[in-house]
């Protein structure tokens, strides 16, 4: 059971939530929950086609509906400059359509009126004549010469968007070539969508008298929203107030910008107005930020004693129309280039081109760091098929390969510095606890009665926590981040920091992280994160980020604190600022322990009774600029069991052991693997967007687009090794997104190991009972 | 211009937490945005308008509903309870407090509309079993948690009720 905030030392330990008082009673302040006086509401007129030229808008019947007060097209918004706005991968998307469309469900026009159903209501009698256009759905025809061209507004008229590789070419080819085992396997990892439970939404508030604009947005990056705000609309940065409120998830679908959200603040700058949009079900899974759509091909070359000498990776990613993609500006491919894993490969080459689609715009990174799942399930599905190849057992290929402890700091193949790790021990810590060699009996037991059963495994490698700011950078602005602290006369602290939590449980995690530096408890320590008149700058909360960055700034802010705090404490020993020690909870004087004051003492004496000449007061602000990523890692174990009736995969056991560095919560760390397991096991098992030839979005909701209930979820069984981060300023990698990155892979591995017997050495996700049903009709193993 | 709609509204009492509350809805308002827009009890969520994830389920006389797919007129004269109902004079309900003790919520979004499946099934089903659990919280769809600390929260919140009365 979890224990009380107010804990001395918290670090490390299971502190109870601080923000669930409120709501478990129903009382989170979520972006719907907001009324302003005199709110008006928008909804979006849509396009049905996936790709169609627009002839005509009428509006006049809109017009009529009571309560309107007014609709917004792209024409209009042509007028302003602003139907095209710039995407956070240096693309453009459009805001409202002109000339076509370009996905089903597009933004085409905006009402807004006195209430949401008025809107609706609108929206359902604006007549668009459309000449549909032919689509193109399958990224590999988009590529082919004869291909339509869908983005007629670039100076390239083909559907190309981007070239990227990394590595070394010829030395890979050459490995390859002289090696006497390679491995060749193509991996499409779908198109999914995050869908957390809350969608998106935001209310633009312009104040004509003061000529501010507050605009409520479930934001997960809202100093980096504010800021492409000013860009865009081009009002003042100090006029735009940022307010992300209580989210109710995010998981990378809350980092972009949506046509919405402009389209409500040029609606509210109009009208005078505070103008409220709030995404439908529907609208958040076929227009917000999808994930994935990778189609990837690798090859892993190796000696006959499974050692491996080079791993070449060519992919194709699917965009949709525009490349909404969120990722640093150098890396249009995000961090693809972590694909070498837990390996030590000696040469690498990686490429990915990038291609426009005729479905919704994307990709985010969903609960991961930018394309790191992707590369994740690739290498270690591939490793998989190395191990069959060689009839060797999927632990021992792993062990045989894995970058070993005394390599780190380790160089990849690909230009990344791994900070640490020991993967031998993630990997035995996981294999002890679901006990491997047991789980191996059984199996052979249960196969020889002829059930299909398969054991997979997966050991991966993350890279989170994005800057450095030299290298990383989202539309020029510098991944830093930051934490603000006063501590104000009684003791008691204010911190503020500029990421913004969606679950992860922040206002108590950063509060333990403070609160052990100052030898405070966490209950004396309120977070705020998501208000950008008062927040320091950053960059917001996804990619497991926050606790490599702002977690860092808020421990270098404290040490800040405490830096004065020495100086003041000094003053009330009466003693020389050299002789005194900071003991881990008070000021003592060397050599007389009995003679020691706390933070609340100084708090108090930093505005009542300072050293003369000190500037009152005791706060510090930090910018923390990591000097490199964090590189989290983990060994999980599947073990399933496949229905020859149905082919439905039952996951039987599940052990996940990860490595996130020093642990603040571990009751928080939990529950984040917990959830991470659960959206894993959705992907492999249950989510995808589909679309049919035409363009039409398949799962456009909770009844197509499946995600885990209570009953599908399996029970996941938790181990941790703990290899702190040697630059982190408390040893901590961040780890909200490692069980989404890892777990994919060992679901799918172990149904391979299932299926292995009959020679299947690969079965593409997501692995519907039906899917797995054919593959077994196909191998005569149906009952 | 004179709506039809506007004609069309009528007067919806609710008995709701125990409060007689009374507003205007038109016949199509849902009794979720009722609830939620009307009177201004915001604890109930809106996750999808199609009654797949819960998150807006109220008790309607007694039994659970996703209040995003029964209509406000049809609430006239009954009794509705809602997240804000389940604290008793400052105290946390029962299974409150176990989701705050055992971690059962993270963003927190799903939360009011999970408690109140959880009161209904308890109700039902004092002793539950894990698979009972959850097949009972099924209708309800949690993104963050993967369901294990909410079934620990409900069999942790189930145990205690049931200590309760003894030692009133």
């Amino acid at each position: 059971m979890a224990i009380e905030a107010t804990e001395t030392r918290p670090l490390g330990k299971a502190i109870k939530r601080k923000e669930d008082p409120r709501l478990v009673r129903g009382q989170g302040r979520y972006l719907d929950d907001i009324v302003l006086p005199g709110m008006l509401y928008m909804a979006l007129a849509r396009s049905p086609y996936a790709h169609a030229r627009i002839k005509e808008i009428r509006l006049d019947q809109a017009y009529q509906v009571p309560g309107v007060k007014a609709i917004l097209t792209g024409a209009d918004l042509e007028k302003m400059n602003l139907s095209w706005m710039p995407t956070l991968a240096g693309d453009r998307q459009m805001v409202l359509a002109t000339g076509k469309v370009l996905f089903q469900y597009q933004e085409v026009a905006a009402v807004v009126a006195e209430s949401r159903a008025a809107a609706e209501d609108a929206v359902q009698l604006i007549e668009i004549d459309y000449e549909p256009l032919a689509p193109v759905v399958d990224p590999y025809a988009a590529l082919k010469a004869d291909a339509p061209l869908l983005r007629e507004d670039r100076d390239q008229k083909d559907n190309h968007i981007f070239h990227w590789e990394v590595g070394d070419r010829k030395a890979t080819d050459d490995a390859l070539a002289s090696s006497p085992v390679v491995v060749k396997e193509f991996i499409r990892m779908p198109r999914v969508h995050p869908a957390p439970v809350e969608p998106c939404g935001c209310i633009a508030d312009y104040q004509k008298a003061t000529g501010k604009l507050t605009w409520y947005v479930t934001s997960q990056a809202p100093h980096a929203h504010r800021t492409v705000l000013a860009l865009v609309s081009g009002l003042p940065e100090h006029m735009i107030h940022v307010i992300s409120p209580d989210i109710g998830g995010g998981f990378g679908n809350k980092v972009p910008v949506y046509p919405g959200y402009v389209c409500s603040v040029v609606m509210s700058l109009q009208l005078g107005r505070p103008v409220k949009w709030v995404e439908t079900r529907t609208e958040n899974i076929a227009t917000t930020n999808f994930a994935r759509d990778y189609h990837m091909t690798a090859e892993i070359g190796a000696t006959q004693e499974g050692i491996v000498t080079a791993l070449k990776v060519a992919t194709i990613a699917d965009h949709g129309a525009f490349d909404a993609a969120a990722d640093p500006s150098k890396f249009p491919a995000g961090l693809f280039s972590i694909v070498t894993g837990s390996y030590d490969f000696p040469v690498a080459f990686a490429e990915v081109d990038g291609v426009y689609t005729n479905k919704a715009p994307g990709g985010v990174a969903y609960r991961c760091s930018f394309r790191v799942t992707e590369a994740s399930y690739l290498i270690e599905r591939v490793m998989n098929t190395l191990a069959l190849k060689l009839n060797l057992d999927p632990a021992e290929i792993r062990r045989r390969n894995f970058i070993r402890s005394e390599q780190f700091p380790y160089q990849s193949p690909l230009g990344w510095t791994y900070d640490s790790g020991n993967y031998d021990a993630t990997l035995n810590e996981a294999l002890k606890l679901v006990d491997y060699e047991q789980l191996r009996k059984q199996q052979a037991e249960r196969r020889a009665g002829g059930e299909l059963v398969g054991i997979g495994i997966s050991t991966f490698t993350e890279i989170v926590g994005a800057g450095p700011s030299n290298t990383f950078d989202i539309l020029g602005i510098k991944m830093f981040d930051s934490c603000e602290i006063r501590i104000h006369p009684t003791g008691k602290a204010i911190a503020r920091l500029g990421t913004r939590h969606q679950g992860q449980g922040h206002e108590t995690t950063f509060a333990q992280v403070i609160a052990d530096e100052l030898g405070m408890t966490a209950a004396d320590v309120l977070i705020e994160e998501g208000d950008t008149d008062t927040a320091p700058y950053g960059l917001g909360t996804y990619a497991s980020r926050s606790t490599p960055t702002a977690g860092g700034a808020a421990a270098l802010a404290a040490r800040r604190i405490r830096q004065k705090a020495i100086q003041i404490a000094a003053h009330l020993l009466e003693v020389s600022p050299d002789d005194v020690e900071w003991n881990g909870e008070k000021f003592a004087a060397k050599g007389l322990e009995s003679r020691a004051v706390g933070m609340s003492e100084v708090a108090l004496a930093a505005y009542t009774n300072l050293p003369e000449g000190m500037e009152p007061g005791l706060e510090a602000t930090y910018y923390y600029d990591p000097p490199n990523l964090t590189f989290p890692n983990g060994a999980y174990v599947a073990m399933v069991a496949i229905d020859r009736g149905t082919g439905e995969v039952k996951v039987e056991r599940f052990v996940a052991v990860d490595d996130c560095g020093t642990v603040i919560n571990p009751m928080v760390v939990d529950g984040q693997v917990h959830g991470g397991l659960t959206e894993g096991f959705g992907i492999a098992f249950m989510q995808e967007i589909a679309y049919d030839e035409d363009g039409n979005n398949l799962a456009p909701n909770f009844m197509e687009y499946l995600v885990p209930t209570a009953v599908e979820a399996p029970h996941w069984e938790t181990g941790r090794t703990v290899t702190p981060s040697p630059h982190h300023p408390i040893g901590a990698k961040g780890v909200g997104e490692s069980p989404n990155v890892g777990s994919p892979a060992a679901f799918v591995n172990a149904v391979v190991d299932a299926l292995s017997p009959y020679g299947v050495t690969n079965v593409e996700i997501p692995l519907f009972p039906w899917k797995v049903w054919n593959v077994l009709k196909e191998l005569g193993l149906t009952q | 211009m004179e709506s039809r709609k506007e004609d069309a509204r009528r007067m919806v009492s609710v008995t709701i937490n125990g409060e007689m509350r009374q507003g205007l809805a038109e016949p199509r308002t849902l009794l979720a945005y009722f609830i939620r827009e009307t009177l201004g009890l915001t604890g109930t969520h809106v996750g999808c308008d199609t009654t797949s994830c819960g998150a807006c389920t109220v008790l309607f006389d007694g039994e659970p509903v996703k209040s995003c797919t029964v209509l406000a007129v049809q609430a006239d004269q009954h009794q509705i309870d809602t997240v804000e109902g389940l604290e008793t004079d400052n105290v946390l309900h029962p299974l409150q407090q176990a989701f705050w003790d055992n971690h059962g919520l993270q963003c927190g979004f799903c939360t009011p509309g999970m408690l109140m499946t959880s009161v209904a099934l308890l109700q039902k089903n004092p002793h539950p079993t894990e698979s009972e659990i959850r097949h009972g919280i099924s209708g309800n769809l949690c993104r963050c948690t993967g369901y294990v600390n909410i079934v620990k929260a409900i069999t942790d919140a189930s145990h205690k009720m049931q200590k309760e009365p003894a030692e009133v």
